[in-house]
């Protein structure tokens, strides 16, 4: 344990309001903490920067999914465990419910959160390639009022977000227009479980081969849709090409740009045409 | 004093009623309980904690040590270099390693400045506020840069030990064979990752002397180490080994170290100094598996007969000398393997690399030297136009045989019929041509491929006589009987092994016998846990031990074990037999040229691994697994096949997923999210199945067991590879980047 | 900074403990209740071997902020045994499912958080059931096999 635990400070405000008034009084002052999964881990490897946090964990406000005929809403809290037992979510956004199997081991899912995952602004994690193809929105609440962002527009750089300093993620919301799609989400890790994805491709394509959404995770600065790629294959132009053109891997701890940019391709020839 | 050799026990097979069962682990309800103590858990009144402050570049002059503001450094115990009260050095086989560095630094994290705090967060800030300012030196990282001798970091040439092993006269045979085959194989670094990081606790002074607990393999090494450290004798310096979580060599000698840092920091303060290591530190400061380098050049007649082998064997020692000679002793030995060849010769180096030093991993050298050996038996079987086991089944050692050092070969081991179980048990012939039809077509290929492989078990050569082993068993007036050794239980199963054999050869419930804490204070040096000698030499020392007490008993001849040793203890005073080590008859060992019985024993195996490669993410998973050996005797059938089966997935992760990467000298996957062992999810089905041709000078006939499933895995599963892939992989781990590489420059 | 007093129901007790918001949950179990059960292998929560259940879930206890544990209710090892060993407990002991025993705790809390939401576990929701632990001894084998007779008693 790297830190200096005494130095830092948290509070656990009983509602959503006061949480909100607080980031307003002094805007990055305080951050949000949910469920800790990414951030205890930079915590006791003495390298989180910031002092103050707010715990949201306890903020039913937060929680919750909930289903209309035409979306699914998930609280930003919503665990991969919850994910995984929800039966709507299950069957209509399945790649959803791949990515948070494919989350760490039980004790991971049980405590991260879809808020978590998508703030934190890994380019490797998991669910935003599936959130990414499924045109997910988020919902943004401040003291100020509330807003929402399509997904696809929120990440816009290495860890920089469409997020401001008094804001927190609430809500995620998803149409339930997926039936229509084949659906493809496929992790390639370390090994077979608890890994950090080397390279993650999440695919959905109608029958007619006139709509596909294509995303990636560990390929870019941020998770990516990989627009130039979709109208390729739509347009009939070499789709592996231009991945290979969209992407901009790079070597890290865990692998190389070249491995990633290969399997990347790989991974949608087996989505396109079966492998 | 009870002496073994006094004739041969036989113990009929199956009327054991101790050994052979899978009596309940001794410390087994501690552990499921978390009762089970380990140095952690420990809280000494008035600790403080302690931590270490390292160098940051790999080499390098030491100009100046420098504590930042913010700190309230009188606050805190310091130690450096020149506080050591006696010798700066960490004992082993050489002296040549600096218990702090003082001048200079030749690797990465090399311990330089100690702290202690009683504030174990501030203690963490304090080690961040103290800078070295060392000047940097060239350092090199390569066992090609340190054989090219442009830096010299080690002596006078990088060389910590050599070895040569001549049979017959290769040189003679390379004009005439039929076919010559090279290879060249590399194996990588590995970490042990033992789920309990390295600790000790100390308090010690001038007066009282210096006492740690800790986790550890071999408590008389650091009671060693720690004597000149302080200038202590023998009585004044107490080791005590807590519950270990493992060690599989880890901590074997790096304990020392830590213990001599604990040490001098509870001599420095006056207070009890709890010293633990978090992972990441245990990672890059520690030990790990050496890195190797073999060429084989093999001449070959045209039916398939070795005719010579020319060896060469290099590991990566790191910084300092600690424990490679050794490890480059066994890897030298087990270069040849377990094959038949007139002519042999074997040249091997340890050389030094600005590494923070390599030391003992399970297996100790023979992975290494066995992972090159099989993969080239392989090649050497297809320039021959035989298939891997023809070539093998011609060339085998069999009764009456030599070894590369000369061993003649004197149990009834038939090494084709051993061979011919496992394939004929893991289907291997109908796998092999089902998969050559499948893997036509489809994403996924497959393959199965073996190897075959012995391990000596005990220390090489004259080593078992040069440590002069004892064990002691003491009978209690309640009528129980305690062994005292300082073999550590450290998962392997120590304790319920040697209390078994103590039981059967005492006639005794295994209920009524137990085994003492190692504690350098009221155990016998029974030797280091390690090298695969637990159970057979120890055990061998248990057993006499324990036949020394009986025959001590033998006068009373009324009345209960408890009883007849009330009747003694109130006659004579305290019960205890002693038993110390004597090499079995006939072993010979030349140390010069390195020729003779290089162990006592060896046991014999075929693993059989199959493997799966996808070609769309490169990745390769062992899907199955057979592991096939002939022991001597199996004292326990649970614990050893969880030996087996542990060792298996330890190698399995050698073979493919574990990748030290190194920057600069240093480890920079320091966290286990990117070092990677196997999970739940990644270990196949793994069969393990016995066979025992009893080992007369082992216990109940028993061989050691605890390194040799190390040695296999890897091969096989490379051997498996090709046959998958095609692909002639000669370096481990086989990452899937390295496999996709080799695979695209295959199809270019 | 200052500290907070977290109230939690540990193996059915009631615990008051004065800390900083942000100790770990793994700390507070073990250094100020002095249940030493529960290891520390990684401290980055890959491990597996500070696992314990908080309010009726597995979680990594090293990854737990001390303030989001007040008011939790909490099954650490200590509390597994009743003192009789649970049939999962003789398991591990019988079929080998624990070598030097580090793993072992976190590793009795995954199988009973497991076979609390699946008694009849196959092989494959085993793995996947502990595929937060990692053992390093055993090589898994026989820890499957204790958990599928720690299932059938």
């Amino acid at each position: 344990m790297r830190s200096n635990v005494a130095a830092f400070e948290m509070r656990a405000p009983r509602s959503l309001g006061e949480v909100l008034d607080l980031m307003a009084a002094e805007p990055g002052a305080w951050r949000p903490f949910a469920g800790g999964t990414d951030l205890m881990v930079l915590f006791e490897a003495g390298k989180l920067d910031h002092r103050r946090y707010l715990s949201i964990w306890q903020l039913g406000e937060l929680r919750g999914i909930s289903a209309t005929p035409e979306a699914v809403t998930l609280g930003s809290l919503t665990t991969y465990t919850d994910v995984l037992r929800h039966e709507t979510l299950s069957r209509e956004f399945p790649l959803l419910a791949e990515a948070a199997r494919n989350t760490g081991g039980i004790a991971t899912q049980n405590r991260g959160t879809l808020g978590g995952n998508i703030v934190n602004g890994s380019p490797a994690a998991d669910t935003p390639p599936a959130l990414l193809v499924y045109d997910a929105e988020l919902e943004l609440v401040s003291a100020r009022g509330m807003r929402r962002l399509p997904y696809r527009e929120f990440h816009t750089g290495y860890k920089q977000m469409q997020l401001a300093p008094d804001e927190l993620l609430a809500r995620i919301h998803l149409r339930r227009d997926t039936a229509r799609f084949r659906q493809y989400y496929r992790k390639v890790g370390t090994r077979r479980a608890q890994a950090i994805s080397k390279v993650c491709l999440a695919g959905l394509m109608d029958q007619a081969g006139d709509e596909v959404r294509i995303a990636l995770a560990s390929v870019a600065p941020v998770p990516l849709r990989c627009v130039r790629t979709e109208a390729a294959i739509v347009e009939g132009r070499d789709p592996l090409a231009s991945l290979a053109a969209e992407i901009s891997p790079i070597d890290d701890i865990r692998s190389v740009a070249a491995y990633r940019s290969r399997v990347a391709q790989n991974l949608l020839r087996e989505f396109l045409y079966g492998g | 004093m009870q002496r073994t050799g006094c004739g041969i026990p036989r113990y009929p097979d199956r009327n054991m009623t101790v050994v052979g069962k899978a009596v309940p682990r001794k410390e087994g309800r501690e552990k499921v309980t978390g009762k089970a103590r380990y140095v952690d858990d420990l809280k000494f009144p008035g600790m403080i904690y302690g931590a270490t402050v390292r160098s940051p570049v790999p080499r390098g002059r030491i100009h100046d040590i420098r504590f930042g503001p913010g700190i309230p450094w009188d606050e805190f115990t310091i130690v450096r270099a020149r506080d050591i009260p006696g010798a700066n050095h960490v004992s082993l086989i050489l002296d040549d390693q600096p218990c702090l560095a003082q001048r200079a630094v030749n690797h990465a994290e090399e311990p330089v400045v100690l702290l202690a705090h009683s504030d174990r967060y501030l203690l963490e800030e304090a080690r961040r506020a103290v800078t070295i300012e060392i000047e940097p030196l060239p350092a090199i990282f390569t066992i090609e840069e340190s054989l090219a001798r442009r830096h010299i970091i080690w002596g006078e040439e990088n060389v910590f030990k050599r070895f040569r092993v001549e049979k017959g006269n290769v040189d003679a045979v390379w004009d005439t064979a039929d076919i010559i085959v090279e290879g060249e194989y590399t194996t990588g670094a590995q970490e042990q990752l033992y789920i309990e990081n390295n600790g000790m606790i100390a308090i010690a002074s001038p007066e009282a002397g210096v006492t740690v607990w800790g986790s550890m393999q071999c408590p008389y090494y650091i009671h060693k180490a720690l004597k000149p450290i302080f200038r202590l004798g023998d009585d004044q310096v107490r080791v005590i080994q807590t519950e270990t979580g493992g060690g599989f060599g880890g901590k074997e000698e790096y304990p020392s170290m830590i213990a001599a840092h604990a040490a001098l920091l509870a001599w420095t303060s006056g207070r009890p100094v709890k010293l633990i290591y978090d992972r990441a530190e245990d990672m890059v400061a520690t030990t790990k598996r050496h890195p190797s380098r073999t060429r084989h050049r093999t001449a070959v007649s045209r039916d398939g007969k070795l005719l010579a082998m020319d060896i060469s064997f290099v590991i990566d020692g790191g910084a300092y000398a600690t424990l490679s000679a050794v490890v480059l002793s066994r890897g030298t030995i087990h270069a040849a393997g377990p094959y038949d060849c007139p002519n042999v010769r074997i040249r091997s180096q340890a050389v030094a690399t600005n590494a923070p030093p390599h030391g003992a991993f399970r297996g100790f050298g023979a992975p290494q030297s066995i992972f090159a050996l099989e993969r080239h038996m392989d090649k050497v079987a297809a320039a021959v136009g035989l298939t891997p086991e023809e070539f093998r089944r011609r060339n085998f050692l069999r009764k009456g045989r030599t070894t590369a050092t000369g061993q003649v070969i004197r149990e009834e081991i038939d090494l084709p019929a051993l061979m011919d179980r496992a394939l004929a048990e893991s289907d291997y012939h109908a796998r092999r041509e089902r998969y050559a039809v499948e893997n036509r077509t489809g994403a996924v290929k497959r393959g199965i491929g073996f190897a075959a492989f012995m391990h000596g078990a005990g220390f090489t050569g004259s080593g078992e006589r040069y440590l002069q082993s004892v064990v002691g068993i003491e009978a209690t007036a309640d009528g129980r009987a305690r062994i005292l050794a300082s073999s550590t239980e450290i998962g392997q199963g120590t304790n319920t092994i040697l209390t078994q054999i103590a039981a059967e050869a005492l006639g005794l419930p295994y209920e009524q016998v137990e085994i003492a804490q190692p504690d350098t204070s009221e155990v016998p040096n029974s030797g280091p846990t390690v090298a695969s000698r637990t159970c057979m030499v120890v055990g061998k020392l248990v057993e006499s031990a324990a036949r020394g007490l009986r025959q001590t008993l033998s006068e009373y001849t009324a009345g209960t074990f408890a009883d007849v040793v009330r009747a003694h203890i109130e006659r004579y005073g305290p019960l205890r037999s002693y038993s110390r080590y004597e090499a079995p008859p006939g072993i010979f060992w030349d140390d010069e040229d390195y020729q003779g019985d290089a162990y006592g024993a060896y046991a014999w195996a075929v693993y059989v691994a199959e493997v799966s490669v996808d070609t769309i993410t490169y990745e390769a998973r062992v899907e199955n697994f057979l592991a096939l050996q002939e022991v001597g005797r199996v004292i326990h059938p649970v614990l050893a096949s969880g030996q087996i089966e542990g060792g298996v997935v330890q190698a399995i992760g050698y073979a493919l997923y574990e990748n030290v990467v190194w920057r600069d000298g240093r480890m920079a996957n320091s966290q286990m999210t990117n070092y990677i062992i196997p999970t739940t999810a990644d270990v196949p089905p793994i069969r393990v199945v016995f066979e025992e041709i009893p080992y007369a000078y082992g216990p109940m006939g028993a061989k050691g067991i605890g390194e040799l499933p190390m040695d296999g895995p890897a091969p096989a599963i490379v051997n498996a590879l090709e046959n998958a892939t095609g692909l002639p992989i000669t370096g481990i781990p086989v990452t899937p980047e390295s496999l996709m590489q080799r695979m695209e420059a295959a199809h270019a | 900074m200052h500290r907070v007093s977290i109230r939690m129901t540990i193996n059915g007790e009631s615990h008051t403990v004065e800390t900083w918001p942000m100790t770990r949950l793994l700390d507070v179990l073990r250094e100020d209740l002095a249940l030493t059960g529960t290891k520390e292998g990684c401290g980055e929560g890959e491990c597996g071997a500070c696992s314990v259940i908080l309010d009726g879930r597995l979680v990594n206890s090293c990854l737990v902020p001390a303030l989001q544990a007040d008011g939790a209710r909490i099954t650490t090892i200590e509390g597994v045994a009743t003192p009789e060993l649970h049939a999962l407990q003789r398991a591990f002991v019988e079929c080998g499912g624990a070598q030097c025993g580090i793993c072992t705790p976190g590793m009795i809390m995954a199988s009973l958080s497991l076979l609390e939401q699946n008694p009849q576990p196959t092989e494959e929701e085993i793995r996947n059931g502990l595929a937060g632990n990692l053992c390093r001894c055993t090589g898994y084998i026989r820890i499957f096999d204790a958990v599928r007779q720690g299932a059938v008693r």
